[in-house]
């Protein structure tokens, strides 16, 4: 960092947002990645969110193939992407109109105004060019021809026009990092690791984002550059990195299977947004993962099933409409009670929806979703980072009850990322597990004697010798695990296999507050990725002095077994969800409370100002009386 | 493991009630199959049958081994699942022409083309039996059925074919009843490393009886049948008097008579195991011209994906050394944060 520019060019910020808009073609998922790098280690907290089209390659300049990539960070906690953008910068038109909407007065537009021509202008629908009418003058324009000034940079390298062209994303990572003095040396080394084998592309690369950065440095633009200094939040101490959900479940994941000390076997079938989970699997076999791509995301459960069964830790990976096709196969998994983590990275839907945005209306799904009265453990990760936590839980569960668990994630934490402090393995408890030691059940034994405390059944795997059996989907005689259409067997199963589910709730801890007190006017009660929005409407309403709570919850099924003791200390429940209101169903069912809902299903996270709003209307209503 | 005393077939049989129609095919495979378990010396405590839905797969629950009643189509795929945890298991799948062609037919499709070592038995009968009689995937056209009152009009699927175009690397087939030839073919599969296919013709007697009689049955068994064996000539009939040649003008299999028209047995084709075009006109043919092939049609050696997958580990491990994971996640930008809990100022540009 330029220690040396007075800090008086430099404009202090609390915190800033960013968003990088651009079209598919035009590197902007790099750029925003390689930005939150350079952030990351610049010290600042930052929350990220990634916004990209489902299409591989949508048609260049159109506003559908518009990718954009949203960070927020700052000196204090920083847990959303916020709410609006301070800077845009816009590589074409259509990214410029897709997302001129969301941007405040006054902010930042920082154009290509090189990719401005008619023909660009067309495709994104602007009748005429916004750099020459009204459309803009709300607002701080730099425009730019970043195309002309990065062919210009990479000129001595004799790429063709295409390639060069390529090096756009470069050079306005370059200026950016000017612009909020962040380091270029995290970056020069991973295009130097990434480009090893291609030292032509990887110097025009290094020589694009040198020359934004000068640009910033020398430009003589007539009018101010702005510089920002932000400075490093304070954090707990300890080694940090950036993180992303999808990373943070696989090494959950991977940690759980260490801490068991069994095989993770991993079946699993591509599909968006769930297939980093998988990537970062395939890589990690060293540690005793088996990844194995399946046929289809039957075959994917089926084959963890198998490796259950087999005394592996069966993991199955998935998104919406994959975790439909599981859920036969998941009604066995419960039926013969073995072990299986079951992770859905959920988008929008019905059916293919929207496959690379976010949304959190498989709740329902995972808990009611199979044929029968299958009850299965549910649990959901907050952020990046609690990922981690949350894999590793679920898999404790899995093999201390015998059950299968569904993990739910999202879209937003799958792809975000966010400053992680890392852990260190040998600080995770251990996880134990039902497998009998040799000698210690003899024959006839009953596969589905249980023990006392958790109700599990014992893990006996094939290879076990004199403990050969017999299991399958039919209903189980309680006595001996034969076949059994018993009336009255199949009513004590059925209950037993709830009762295990429900105990469950004896070994998790008891809920806690997030935030706030323990009764209150207002408790809002959220799950799974609103975590960060709802945690700064919260403060931002206490600091205005309303009475007003978070509550976050972890464990969706069961519930924590204090959830509705904690609920009944406030006069009002607030529940907001990326869905139609499928938390708030449980909470009425479950503790007959008149529970508020905000609903928002438009593929996009929370607005922290969203919630707050409905916070505030919330608190200016009559306090509900209690259930009649 | 202790290796216990020979079993006899007995002690492979559960101790369940059978529950299966008398008469029905299916008592005889579960005879055979004990039957060649205890003349390989199987330890029950390794070996598990894996089965979906129907008829054929209640069959775990009569061996005394280990035993997994899946769901329909896809124990296949939890076998995958089970061989791929433990490959020291000899895993035995169990599945019919519904079970396995139909509903199931992707996961079939899939083990045998990725060669998992796994033992395929399919009973093929060509109806569905436990849903009362429909008509299969593997049924003649015209057959009528509570489905197709009017007869089925639907191509039918060959197993054999299906998993010679899987590229399925052991083929076989036998008959139910057909006791001497079963355990036979089964040891074959056995002893067999990747996946091994057998279809079983199998006789439905409620829903379909006597559907393979014009073979099958033991009065004219030897005639129209041929039991072919590797490096043996293709020779067939009560007399052993017929055989099988190429027809040189076509590129298809004749039948020919031994001692006619200056035939030979030397004339006649030695069938090789190893050539999937010998076994794909094997599998082809039907009566009332041609025998019925059964035996071991196609066996070719390869890489089990279970051999494969440990070979690939073991280099992967060579490369990567005793692996740790606290060092896998620091991998990339890594910060400290000092005791004060600030931050130190980031490298200087
Ligand atoms: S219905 Fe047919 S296949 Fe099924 S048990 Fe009865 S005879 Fe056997």
């Amino acid at each position: 960092m330029d220690t040396s520019i007075p800090s008086s060019e430099l404009e202090a910020l609390d915190r800033v947002v960013v968003r990088f808009a651009g079209d598919s073609g035009d590197g902007i998922q790099l750029t925003g990645t390689q930005f939150a790098s350079a952030t990351a280690l610049a010290g600042n907290d930052l929350a990220t969110f990634p916004d990209y089209p489902a299409e591989i390659r949508a048609p260049a300049g159109t506003t559908f193939g518009v990718s954009a990539y949203q960070i927020q960070f700052g000196a204090g906690s920083v847990l959303t992407a916020g709410d609006e953008p301070d800077v845009l910068v816009a590589l074409n038109p259509a990214a410029l109109k897709v997302n001129l909407p969301a941007m405040r007065e006054g902010a930042l537009i920082i154009i290509d105004k090189g990719s401005f021509t008619p023909r660009n202008l067309q495709k994104a629908g602007f009748e005429s060019n916004p750099l020459d009418d009204d459309t803009l003058t709300k607002y701080q324009v730099l425009a730019l021809d970043i195309s002309k000034l990065t062919l210009d940079a990479v000129d001595p390298f004799g790429l063709s026009k295409k390639e060069a062209l390529r090096c756009k994303n470069m050079w306005t990572l370059g200026l950016m990092l000017w612009m909020f003095t962040r380091p270029r040396k995290p970056v020069i080394d991973w295009l130097t690791n990434k480009f090893a084998k291609n030292p032509v592309v990887r110097d025009a690369n290094i020589a694009a984002l040198n020359a934004g950065h000068a640009f910033g440095e020398t430009a003589e633009l007539g009018f101010h550059l702005p510089r920002y200094r932000i400075a490093p939040a304070r954090v707990e101490p300890g080694e940090y990195r950036t993180v992303t959900g999808s990373q943070a479940i696989a090494w959950g994941i991977a940690a759980a299977g260490l801490k068991a000390g069994l095989k993770v076997f991993f079946g699993s079938y591509p599909i968006t947004p769930a297939s980093p989970i998988l990537h970062e699997l395939a890589r990690m076999r060293m540690f005793n993962i088996e990844t194995f791509q399946a046929e289809d995301e039957i075959a994917a459960i089926c084959s963890a099933i198998g490796a259950s069964y087999a005394g592996a830790i069966g993991v199955t990976s998935s998104s919406g409409p994959g975790i439909a096709l599981k859920t036969e196969a998941l009604g066995l998994a419960i039926s013969v009670e073995l072990p299986l983590v079951v992770i859905n990275s959920q988008r929008g839907g019905p059916s293919t929806g929207l496959p690379t945005k976010t949304e959190q209306s498989d709740l329902y799904q995972a808990i009611f979703g199979r044929n029968g009265d299958a009850p299965m453990v549910v649990l959901a990760a907050a952020t990046p980072g609690d990922c981690f936590d949350t894999a590793i839980e679920a898999t404790r569960i899995a093999l201390e009850h015998m059950v299968p668990v569904m993990l739910l994630t999202d879209g937003y934490i799958a792809n975000a990322a966010e400053p992680w402090r890392i852990p260190d393995i040998d600080d995770i408890p251990p996880i134990a597990n039902h497998k009998p030691a040799a000698g210690e059940i003899t024959p006839p034994f009953n596969p589905f004697r249980r023990d006392p405390e958790t109700l599990a059944r014992p893990w006996v795997t094939p290879g076990m010798p004199e403990l050969m059996h017999r299991i399958g989907g039919l209903e189980k005689s309680a006595e001996t695990g034969n076949i059994s259409y018993d009336p009255a067997n199949h009513q004590k199963m059925t209950e037993l296999r709830h009762e295990k589910v429900e105990r469950v709730a004896r070994f998790i801890p008891p809920q806690k507050v997030s935030h706030g007190d323990e009764t209150g006017d207002l408790v809002v009660v959220g799950w799974g990725s609103t975590y960060g929005a709802i945690d700064q409407a919260v403060r931002l309403a206490r600091s205005e002095g309303l009475k007003v709570s978070h509550i976050h919850l972890r464990h969706l099924f069961p519930l924590p077994a204090n959830l509705g003791e904690l609920l009944a200390g406030f006069d009002r429940v607030l529940v907001p969800e990326l869905n139609m209101g499928q938390l708030a169903t449980l909470l009425r069912d479950r503790y007959l409370l008149p529970v508020r809902q905000l609903n928002k299903v438009a593929g996009q996270p929370f607005k922290v100002r969203e919630v707050l709003e409905a916070i505030h209307e919330a608190v200016a209503q009559d306090a509900p009386k209690a259930a009649e | 493991m202790n290796k216990p005393v020979k079993l006899s077939p007995k002690d492979f049989a559960s101790d369940q009630e059978v529950r299966w129609c008398p008469g029905c095919g299916d008592y005889a495979i579960l005879k055979g199959v004990q039957r060649t378990l205890a003349e390989i010396g199987a330890d029950p405590a390794t070996t598990v049958f894996v089965s979906g839905i129907g008829c054929s797969s209640r069959f775990p629950y009569y061996m005394a081994t280990y035993g997994f009643h899946t769901i329909h189509g896809r124990a296949p795929a939890i076998a995958t699942g089970i061989k791929l945890v433990n490959p020291k298991l000899d895993v035995w799948v169990i599945t019919g022409d519904g079970d396995g062609l139909s509903i199931g037919g992707n996961h079939l499709l899939h083990a045998l083309r990725r060669n998992v070592d796994l033992n395929i038995m399919l009973f093929n009968n060509e109806i569905y039996g436990l849903t009362k009689g429909q008509y299969s995937p593997t049924s003649e056209p015209g057959t009528r059925s509570p489905s197709t009152p009017y007869g089925s009009i639907d191509t039918p699927v060959s197993p054999c074919a299906f998993a010679l175009g899987a590229k399925g690397r052991f083929i076989a087939r036998t008959i139910d009843t057909h006791q001497k030839h079963l355990p036979d073919v089964l040891k074959r599969a056995h002893a067999h490393a990747g996946t091994s296919f057998i279809e079983i013709f199998q006789n439905c007697i409620v829903y379909n009886d006597g559907v393979f009689d014009d073979f099958a049955e033991r009065s004219v068994r030897d005639e129209r049948t041929i039991e072919v064996r590797h490096g043996e000539p293709l020779i067939f009939g009560t007399a052993r008097d017929k055989g099988l040649r190429v027809d040189p003008t076509a590129c298809r299999l004749t039948v020919v008579e031994i001692g006619k028209d200056g035939i030979s047995e030397s004339d006649i084709l030695v069938h090789d195991e190893t050539n999937p075009h010998l076994a794909q006109m094997l599998i082809e043919m039907r009566g009332p011209d041609f025998p019925v092939a059964i035996g071991v049609i196609h066996c070719i050696e390869g890489e089990t994906y279970a051999e494969a997958y440990e070979a690939q580990t073991r280099e992967i491990l060579k490369k990567s050394g005793e692996p740790d994971f606290n060092s896998w996640i620091r991998r990339g930008h890594v910060w400290t944060v000092g005791k004060d809990g600030a931050h130190p100022e980031p490298a200087a540009e």
